[in-house]
């Protein structure tokens, strides 16, 4: 580095800066002290022993590591930790209530929605996340009619949860699965 | 889903809908649930990059940036100096054998006094942070001399002048065949095409944790698809006799064809070995398009003749495949698409010359298709040619020239099981089209502007899934053209096409290799009741086979608790998960197994006796099996004769496109499949193997290219490199056939590839239809449609006539 630099290290990389933060996950505090550059996706799996987000691409490209935050969704590859404090951070393990799964995963199953699963966490956040902004009133690109709640049809599902790539190619069960949930 | 019709096993009906549930027949034939699926929501599944040990260190590779380049030195020291750096490994480090391959041991560990593509590993790190060691691999200093790179396959393999990128020369396998001498026909159709480079882009990029034993051992947990191949490869680099490394199957992100080749496993034990610490190694997205083989792209000449009925009397070909660096397993791609150079129609003379070259492009291996889907798209686009040639529709020429049971192939091998592609094809025809859009009948209307009132506008038009109503007026909903939001125009240049595909893909390994699997069953009483426990070291990457296994155990030994163990080796191979074959090969092997405890059974059992009172007295029951499926035969080295595949495999396509043909931009709004599968074991898995593979293929029709220029990658990422999203696939109709294949156990034919073949021709010929563009090239890009010089010019038959 060149010098400008009360945080350059011994090896002439940057010390870390560390925050403390009261994340909460799954509606559990998990207060952690974080590398401020740290995404979420990394605190998450690295810090926090939550692996179901995954990292796909690490770029905001494929969604396999879709969170929701305050019930929205959120890229947890594209979160920084540091902005995530004092918010509810929700992932693919805090889905199910206990041992009674998300009605999204009961429908995953039922229509073989996944082959190999690495997007599927993903996937089920999104259309989670979907499901509720569609519930909040908010259209889509292919929303017909602004005036009126969206429903949520195949066309409204495909386009809500076309930040999610698949490359098992399991997305007409995707379909199939949120549809029935959205019904 | 709407749109979607699926008829497993003819009049059996589709189990969808249906959520397992006690009493149901959970054996085979039906859509058992993965035994993963619970695991797979709930986020608790284990995949090779969720792996952690307390006292971990991470791995990273420096690689090198050059497509060819001598190495003068490689200089570790910057590295070792930086904090947290536990080793870093070079060439010299490497304790055993050199080199490794699947099919030749031509790729280095470590490149040592050269590199030979763009990504080549020169040195590897471990650090107790993954950034540290990212960040120490970039501070190695290698000095490299660049040399010129060879990038031209055609220059490779056939100009003499051309430098050598591996010792012996550039073509890795030359296989001709040869049927009769008769070239002469009264219609001939020629044409040049070219497959682009196409990545497998499974969702989870490769990674693992190696971690050292007490016995001076490694224990590798690792997503692969051949766990025995893998041992095998790594245990002479690491100087290790193949007892000392074992390896567990962790939990697998997609494979497509990727993980049959070594990533990271060498590298990954090398530094567990050398730190004595666990190493957990994981690539990144761009590092993974740089971490494994792509499939071969394709240069490829045909000329078919045919009489003026349409029947072929000969087929010319020459396919020239890129296997880039090392040989992986180009011999056998090439031997595939040889085999099936033709596609499944019967020609009374063939001249095929099939090559695969060494270049410094990225090297190429095993992809989902394997060597056919490349032969498929030239054969298929050369049917389409010879149709219009003879004034025939796409879907007679190819009835005419059908092959059935009793067929030869251009290998002299005859069928000897159920192959109905004239009826599959008649049945595919004969599927409903999706409704014609109003607005390709002409101009339309100028939209009202975007907002609410845009609602009326969007009721004008049928949607497939039939929410909105149709009504009277012609104005297109710019959301359902090509391009959704990013149509500019009013859909004045949209014009449908629709076009078909056939394939055949050969299931389970060729060309004589010993191809086997084992499997061990263990009966026993677990909590009072019996208990099925299989163990195999087949890879299950996502395609279901957990489940197929359990099914069999099920049906064959009457117990509904079955559990599939991880796979590892501690039983014998299973072989690949590749080539569509662990339904058949360990799916025999686990029905032999339990046919063998069966009979053990039956034996020990006493008069009136139920399983769990003869469990409870004679104790556990356990067998081992192996199976074999039939032999294969090499193929002759001159004429390319001989019955070298165990097994085909027949899938038809129809695809339906609407093509802006000013923007070049295509939507696919409708894809159909016909594949016959021998045997339904499960529909609902069945199902989704069809749909993976038809969007595989889409895929290669329309968007994905690994781009290289000068031996270098421009799109290591999602960002450039495009895989279809939910928007890209289409509604499907699926009809499957179950005509029993007598050779294989229950009758069942591979189902995972087929699809990926016939959907690739199906599309780029719906897209000519909409064009009249000779699109000789796969991916079909949006400048080849919207600035082709020869838009709407006639490209049929050069010489017809
Ligand atoms: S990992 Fe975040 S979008 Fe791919
Ligand atoms: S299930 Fe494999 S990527 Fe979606």
């Amino acid at each position: 580095m060149n010098g400008e630099t009360d945080i350059t290290g011994a090896d002439g990389v940057p010390d870390p800066v560390t925050a403390d933060l009261r994340l909460s996950v799954n509606g559990v505090p998990r207060p952690v002290t974080v590398d401020t550059r740290e995404t979420l996706l990394d605190t998450l799996r690295e810090h926090l022993g939550l692996t179901g987000a995954k990292k796909g691409c690490d770029h905001g490209q494929c969604g396999a590591c879709t969170v929701l935050v305050d019930g929205r969704r959120a890229l947890s590859c594209l979160t920084l930790t540091v902005t995530a404090d004092d918010v509810e951070i929700v992932t693919v393990e805090g889905l199910a209530d206990g041992d009674a799964l998300h009605p999204l995963q009961a429908a995953f199953i039922e229509n073989d929605a996944l082959q190999c699963g690495y997007c599927t966490p993903g996937q089920l956040c999104s259309a989670a996340g979907a499901l509720a902004e569609a519930a909040d009133g908010w259209p889509s690109a292919v929303t017909p009619d602004l005036s009126a709640p969206p429903r949520l049809d195949e066309t409204e599902i495909r386009e809500r949860m076309s930040g999610n790539l698949c490359r098992c190619g399991a997305y007409p069960g995707i379909v199939a699965a949120v549809g029935q949930v959205a019904r | 889903m709407s749109g979607t019709e699926t008829r497993p096993d003819r009049g059996q009906s589709r189990e969808r809908g249906h959520g397992p549930g006690v009493g149901r027949d959970l054996g085979v034939g039906h859509s058992a649930p993965r035994p993963d699926g619970t695991l797979k929501v709930t986020g608790e599944f284990a995949y090779s990059s969720d792996l952690y040990l307390a006292d971990m260190v991470w791995g990273a590779t420096l690689r090198g940036p050059h497509p060819s380049a001598r190495i003068r030195s490689v200089d570790v020291g910057p590295a070792l100096a930086m904090p947290g750096v536990l080793a870093a490994l070079t060439c010299e480090d490497v304790p055993g054998e050199l080199f490794y391959g699947l099919d030749r041991r031509d790729q280095p560990v470590l490149a040592a006094d050269r590199v030979r593509y763009q990504g080549e590993p020169v040195a590897i790190v471990a650090a107790d942070h993954p950034e540290r060691a990212r960040r120490a691999a970039a501070a190695i200093v290698v000095d490299y001399e660049v040399t010129e790179a060879v990038t031209d396959p055609r220059r490779a393999a056939f100009d003499p002048s051309c430098p050598a990128v591996h010792d012996g020369g550039n073509v890795v396998r030359h296989q001709p065949v040869r049927v009769g001498g008769d070239f002469t026909a009264p219609v001939v159709v020629t044409g040049e095409y070219e497959v682009g480079m196409q990545d497998q882009a499974f969702l989870g990029p490769e990674s693992g944790l190696a971690v050292p034993a007490e016995d001076g051992g490694v224990d590798l947990f690792v997503a692969t698809q051949w766990l025995h191949v893998d041992r095998d490869q790594i245990a002479p680099c690491l100087g290790l006799p193949p007892e000392l490394v074992r390896l567990t199957l962790a939990g697998v992100g997609g494979a497509f064809g990727a993980r049959e080749d070594l990533s990271m496993q060498v590298h990954a034990c090398m530094l567990a070995l050398r730190t004595g610490r666990p190493v957990k190694m994981v690539y990144g997205r761009q590092e993974s398009f740089f971490g494994h083989v792509h499939r071969h792209p394709a240069r490829m000449r045909y000329e078919h003749g045919a009489d003026l009925d349409g029947r072929l009397r000969y087929v010319r070909a020459e396919i020239l495949l890129d296997g880039g660096a090392y040989c992986s397993s180009t011999p056998a791609v090439v031997g595939n698409a040889a085999s099936l150079g033709v596609g499944p129609y019967e020609v009374p003379n063939v001249w095929i010359d099939a090559y695969g070259v060494y270049t410094n492009n990225p090297p190429c291996g095993a992809m989902r298709g394997f060597g056919a889907v490349q032969a498929c798209f030239a054969y298929e686009s050369q049917m389409d040619r010879l149709a219009e040639a003879c004034g025939l529709s796409p879907v007679e020429v190819r009835v005419r020239n059908a092959v059935s049971q009793g067929s030869r192939l251009a290998t002299g091998q005859v069928i000897d099981s159920p192959a109905p592609l004239a009826g599959m094809l008649r049945e595919l025809a004969a599927m409903p089209l999706p409704p014609e859009p109003s607005r390709t009948a002409g101009p339309v209307a100028v939209p009202p502007p975007a907002g609410p009132a845009r609602a009326a506008a969007a009721t004008s038009v049928p949607d497939p899934a039939g929410v909105r109503a149709p009504g009277a007026a012609a104005t297109p909903d710019l959301l359902d053209l090509p391009g959704g939001v990013a149509q500019t125009t009013h859909g004045e240049g949209v014009r449908r096409g629709v076009g078909y595909g056939v394939g055949i893909k050969n299931i389970c390994f060729s060309e004589g290799f010993d191809d086997h699997s084992t499997a061990r069953v263990r009966v026993e009483l677990l909590g009072g009741e019996p208990h099925v426990l299989v163990r195999t070291a087949a890879a299950e990457v996502g395609q279901g086979l957990v489940t197929v296994q359990e099914q069999i155990a099920r049906t064959e030994l009457g117990v509904e608790r079955v559990t599939v163990a991880q796979a590892d080796t501690t039983v014998g191979s299973a072989g690949s998960t590749s080539a569509s074959r662990q339904s058949y090969v360990t799916g025999g092997a686990v029905r032999a197994a339990c046919r063998a405890v069966r009979e053990r059974l039956a034996v020990l059992r006493a008069n009136g006796e139920t399983l769990a009172e003869t469990l409870e007295r004679a104790g556990a029951v356990e067998e081992t099996r192996v199976y074999r499926h039939r032999p294969t035969f090499p193929m002759d080295p001159v004429t390319g004769q001989g019955d070298s595949h165990a097994q085909l495999a027949l899938c038809v396509h129809r695809a339906v496109v609407d093509v802006d043909v000013e923007l070049g931009l295509v939507k696919v709004v409708e894809l159909a499949a016909v594949q016959d599968v021998g045997r339904v074991l499960n529909p609902l898995a069945l199902e989704g193997q069809i749909h993976g593979g038809s969007a595989q293929g889409l895929g290669l029709a329309l968007m994905e290219e690994v781009q290289v220029v000068d031996g270098r990658v421009l799109n290591p990422s999602f960002t450039d490199y495009l895989i279809p999203t939910i928007l890209d696939m289409p509604p499907m109709r699926v009809s499957v056939l179950a005509n029993p294949d007598p050779h294989a156990p229950y009758g069942l034919r591979g189902a995972g590839e087929p699809p990926t073949l016939s959907s690739t021709p199906a599309v780029a010929a719906a897209v000519r239809a909409a064009t009249g563009l000779r699109l000789p090239r796969v991916p079909i890009r949006p400048h080849d449609i919207a600035m082709d010089g020869s838009r709407y010019g006639n490209w049929a038959g050069d010489r017809s006539l």
